[in-house]
């Protein structure tokens, strides 16, 4: 059996030591980079995220993005800049002065800037989802509560119930993405997307093409 | 006499009837055989005796699996200039596919299909998809006056839309069909076609209640730019002139996880795809909560795709 000197021995313990420190942290190395791997995308912004519902939230680890409108609208005032853009102003610059005017429907003339605004969307008026008194930069729930234009859905949510409840369990709206939520995450569309606050009836369009009959066109049999 | 046997041999001026029948079946023969093998001849510049000789595919080993989807994706970026890779996704365990489509919301556009059509690298002149939209009178589900060929806005006043596409049936009467077992199903639900073993007899596009399977009359046409690069041995890769072919929900992306290109293409938000043995996905949630039914359900076929209204 061979002897070790006591230098010898201590020199193989240091380096089955070393050897045992570097795996273990070529280990650390390689968990801390598969969480970061299925961490949530670093591109999506947590303003711009948001979970839809409860039952979701559960063993995720992408998010489900809904898409979010444009801030408050701005109104193209005819006008153009000497880069010849055309001047669109904010809400607040007429109706801060401009009393509101309640009994205003879709379908009342309003000459002065919304013209040509036609829809049709039950018996709402101007002012039952544009909030008056915060000069229409934001929406106006029914309790009257202000809710910011980015979050339309909630003031949506309210009238469309089903619509709503259909659309936090999947199946309703448009989408992108994953099925599997821990493989990559899923962008859905909001209600505004699809329709038309002011006229929120889909639009009727023209298919696309459909299939080509093999026994009707040219090659085919007679 | 010996030597008269002798010279009976098929010798000018000695031939006897009997020798002279043998000596002309015998060169119709040889003449026919020649005609026969003839297109054997003219095919092996194309066909390989790999391919020939490839195995079914639940019986090729990995090895044996990569130096064929190599060979599919060689020949794909040669044929296209794309960089196409053809990959072999297995189904994910724990997993079986259901889809749902909501018939209130369904407003017949056909970006479905147009969507299935580019994504699964359809052949253009023929503008084939595997999802048939019915324009269908609105008070009851008749096919017979249902029309796949509309060319008209959508929707249209009393009518109703039914995409049909593979309703992957758990019972599925093509695979029952195919003599050699060229299609089967997967265990996550998607019945699958195997391009290499199909031998094009279409005993299950008979046998299929639905339509749902397609026959490659000609090899599939399409622009080299417009193909669709991500394949699948399964799935999207590109077909060979008479074999079948079928809708397996996109198996190339569900199977990394991703939504089926029919879904992601709907605007209306009509379609519900996900795993039927997750309870708290999508279409679990569908399946609880709302009237769902199946097309055909008399059949016995139970199928993974179910419809439902809203009210």
């Amino acid at each position: 059996m061979p002897c070790f000197s006591n230098t010898a021995r201590s020199n193989a313990c240091k380096r089955r030591l070393a050897i045992l420190v570097a795996a273990i942290a070529v280990m650390c190395a390689g968990t801390a980079q598969l969480t970061t791997g299925c961490a949530p995308n670093p591109h999506t912004s947590p303003e711009e995220s948001g979970t839809i519902s409860s039952d979701e939230s559960k063993k995720e680890s992408f998010p489900v993005t809904i898409r979010k409108p444009a801030g408050p609208p701005t109104i193209k005032t005819g006008a153009l800049d000497e880069k010849g853009n055309p001047i669109a102003i904010a809400c607040a610059t007429c109706h801060t002065t401009k009393p509101a005017n309640a009994e205003a429907k879709l379908g009342t003339p309003l000459p002065l800037f919304h013209q040509g605004l036609v829809g049709k969307h039950g018996n709402l008026s101007c002012v039952s989802c544009h909030n008056a008194a915060e000069g229409y930069g934001s929406l106006r729930l029914a309790d009257g509560k202000s809710v910011p234009y980015t979050e339309v859905m909630t003031l949506c949510a309210q009238c469309h119930g089903p619509q709503f409840r259909d659309y936090q369990h999947g199946a309703h709206g448009g989408m992108t993405g994953h099925w599997d939520l821990t493989k990559g995450g899923r962008v859905r569309n909001n209600c505004v997307d699809c329709h038309d606050p002011h006229a929120p009836k889909y639009p009727t369009v023209m298919p696309a093409q459909g299939p080509n009959d093999r026994f009707l066109n040219k090659g085919g049999h007679d | 006499m010996i030597e008269k046997k002798k010279l009976s041999l098929p010798v000018i001026g000695e031939v006897d009837r009997r020798t002279a029948v043998k000596a002309g079946a015998a060169t119709l023969g040889l003449a026919a055989w020649a005609a026969a093998i003839k297109p054997w001849f003219e095919w092996t510049g194309e066909l390989d005796s790999d391919e020939f000789l490839q195995k079914h595919y639940r019986e090729l080993n990995p090895p044996e699996m990569q130096r064929i989807l190599n060979r599919l994706t060689d020949e794909a970026r040669k044929e296209t200039g794309q960089r196409v890779v053809v990959k072999d996704h297995k189904p994910i365990p724990g997993v079986v596919f259901g889809y749902a489509l909501n018939l209130s919301i369904c407003i017949g556009c056909r970006k479905c299909a147009e969507a299935c059509h580019h994504e699964n690298n359809h052949d253009r002149p023929s503008h084939q998809s595997y999802i048939r939209v019915f324009e269908m009178q609105k008070g009851g589900i008749d096919f017979e006056k249902g029309d796949a060929t509309y060319k008209h806005p959508v929707p249209a006043k009393d009518k109703y839309y039914m995409p049909v596409q593979c309703q992957q049936c758990e019972n599925a009467p093509c695979v029952k069909a195919c003599p050699i077992e060229a299609t089967w199903q997967e265990p996550d639900g998607v019945v699958v076609v195997d391009y290499n073993w199909c031998i094009g007899c279409r005993y299950c596009e008979a046998a299929c209640p639905y339509h749902a399977r397609r026959f490659n009359w000609s090899k599939p046409e399409i622009p080299p730019e417009e193909v669709n690069p991500n394949q699948s041995y399964l799935s999207n890769r590109a077909r060979p002139q008479g074999v079948m072919e079928k809708c397996t929900f996109c198996l190339h992306r569900t199977r990394e996880g991703r939504m089926p290109a029919c879904l992601e293409a709907c605007p209306t938000g009509a379609r519900v795809f996900g795993n039927l043995l997750d309870p708290d996905s999508e279409i679990r949630w569908v399946l609880d909560n709302k009237r769902v039914f199946v097309l055909k359900e008399e059949l016995g076929t139970k199928p993974r795709f179910y419809y439902f209204f809203d009210k």
